[in-house]
């Protein structure tokens, strides 16, 4: 059963979202790092760019599938976890805490409330 | 509906993720496709591969008729030796690559699970010679013990001495008083055994191999890693690399085609092609810097569209993306560089032989 943490916002593509005075951190969900496995490399977002909730802004490969890294919500790319980029295997083991991918300078905060909760969430990858 | 291997029940035991794979619900991977991978490259794992077709030929023209079906030279063939072939439609496509067994009484070929039905109509149509022809897919069962350590396991439940069988040669014996064909083969690239036995008798195979395995920390390797090993070696795979529509010379596989051993099906067009010149060549590439092909994806060299990508991956070994594609004969040189289409174009270059050199196979 795939881990789900409360208090994170989720979107339908499988990142999730903590969000914290403005500033927005993201990965991909337990879920998403099960269905993927082996993740070998990712390519996170500029620090820098603009991005926009939903785009495409990044690539997550997995041994066997390639996999798009949606924007949970639109702002500038602050950070990005280089230790994930080194190793993405961390992905697997962690994808709340130490596999966190990049951090967003949110644009609007109101965005926020367009994600799903940990109970919606829940309920989108129980119909999987 | 899929069917269920003899082994259906240990996969859900060792908590395999299963998949809908060639009419089978078979498990992808376990533990994981890398360290599954790694397992089988530095010690011993155990794949399931019940999926892979089996028809026997039998009748005193057995040898004649299997020669005619396909393309290597089974005349050549020793008692208990065994070969790598294909059979060809008329046009020298390429209807399925196989393993052919030449056994007491009988020869015994192993096709892919997909296209089991259909070799198996195909045998019977072009049918010739006196011959019978059997499906005996439902009825066998069948894993690969493969990695550097599988000799010391299968030493310990086989009688025969193992040191005697050779890579490509099979024994007829026993594994706790159950009839089983033994090979010296596997897909992997590194030492290994095929064990062929009743499907009835599966289980208990699978418990005498995996309690024999337990001081070698053995393992059930999933469909996933079987695809990255057999890619490292740059084994074809049937679907992906070679179908239909490719010949077995532009695939590389020109060393089964022996055109001196008489008629074949699809010799006549093959040795045109042969002498009219290839088109195009299956070549191995690695990735220079980032990224990972797949496939279907173009190729490109001198801004021209130059083939396509067959099958891609990320090399567990090698630690980088790997590919096989079809391109133009003048860009299939070891060193050549060219393109591949990922999101961006990624340069590529051109390898030689397998992309893991290092396998321990005999």
């Amino acid at each position: 059963m795939a881990n789900i943490i409360e208090g994170l916002k989720y979107t339908r593509e499988h990142e999730w979202a903590k969000i914290e005075g403005g500033i927005a951190i993201t990965g991909i969900t337990d879920y998403a790092q099960s269905i993927l496995s082996d993740i070998v490399m990712i390519e996170p977002p500029k620090v820098g760019t603009q991005i926009k909730a939903g785009d495409a802004v990044g690539t997550i490969e997995a041994v066997k599938a390639v996999s798009d890294l949606f924007a949970p919500l639109s702002g500038e790319v602050i950070e990005v976890n280089e230790k994930v980029v080194k190793e993405p295997a961390i992905i697997n083991r962690d994808p709340y805490n130490e596999g966190w991918i990049y951090k967003i300078k949110v644009n609007n905060p109101s965005e926020a409330e367009n994600l799903l909760s940990a109970e919606q969430y829940k309920e989108l990858i129980a119909g999987h | 509906m899929a069917k269920k291997t003899p082994f259906y029940d240990k996969h859900l035991e060792y908590k395999g993720k299963i998949v809908e794979f060639a009419g089978f619900f078979m498990p992808i991977q376990f533990e994981g496709i890398i360290p599954e991978h790694n397992t089988v490259r530095t010690g011993v794992g155990v794949f399931d591969v019940s999926h892979m077709g089996e028809i026997e030929i039998t009748g005193p023209d057995r040898i004649k008729f299997t020669n005619y079906i396909t393309t290597n030279d089974v005349s050549k063939l020793a008692f208990n030796q065994l070969q790598y072939s294909a059979m060809l439609y008329p046009d020298a496509g390429i209807v399925d690559d196989l393993l052919v067994y030449n056994l007491k009484d009988r020869i015994f070929l192993v096709v892919n699970a997909a296209n089991t039905e259909k070799d198996y109509e195909w045998i019977l149509q072009n049918k010739k010679f006196n011959v019978e022809i059997k499906n005996l897919s439902d009825d066998i069962g069948q894993l690969a013990v493969q990695g550097p350590k599988s000799e010391m396991l299968m030493q310990k439940i086989v009688d025969y001495n193992l040191t005697e069988l050779k890579y490509y040669w099979a024994v007829e014996t026993k594994i706790k008083g159950i009839d089983v064909l033994l090979s010296r083969t596997g897909y992997t690239g590194e030492d290994g055994f095929e064990i062929y036995m009743p499907a009835k008798d599966g289980l208990k195979i699978w418990d005498i191999v995996f309690d024999a395995g337990k001081e070698f920390n053995v393992k059930p390797i999933g469909l996933g890693a079987r695809d990255t090993l057999r890619f490292e070696m740059r084994y074809c795979l049937y679907g992906n690399d070679i179908d239909k529509t490719t010949n077995p010379l532009e695939a590389g596989l020109g060393w089964i085609v022996k055109f001196d051993k008489g008629d074949f099906i699809g010799r006549d067009s093959l040795l045109k092609i042969k002498e009219s010149g290839l088109k195009r060549k299956l070549v191995g590439f690695e990735v220079i810097e980032k990224g990972i092909p797949r496939p279907h994806q173009k190729i490109y060299a001198d801004n021209n569209e130059i083939g396509f990508v067959t099958s891609g991956t990320f090399s567990p070994s090698l630690k980088k993306g790997i590919g096989l594609g079809y391109v133009g004969t003048q860009y299939t040189e070891p060193g050549t560089k060219f393109y591949v289409m990922v999101k961006e174009p990624i340069l590529v270059e051109v390898i030689k032989g397998p992309f893991y050199k290092k396998g321990t196979h005999k």
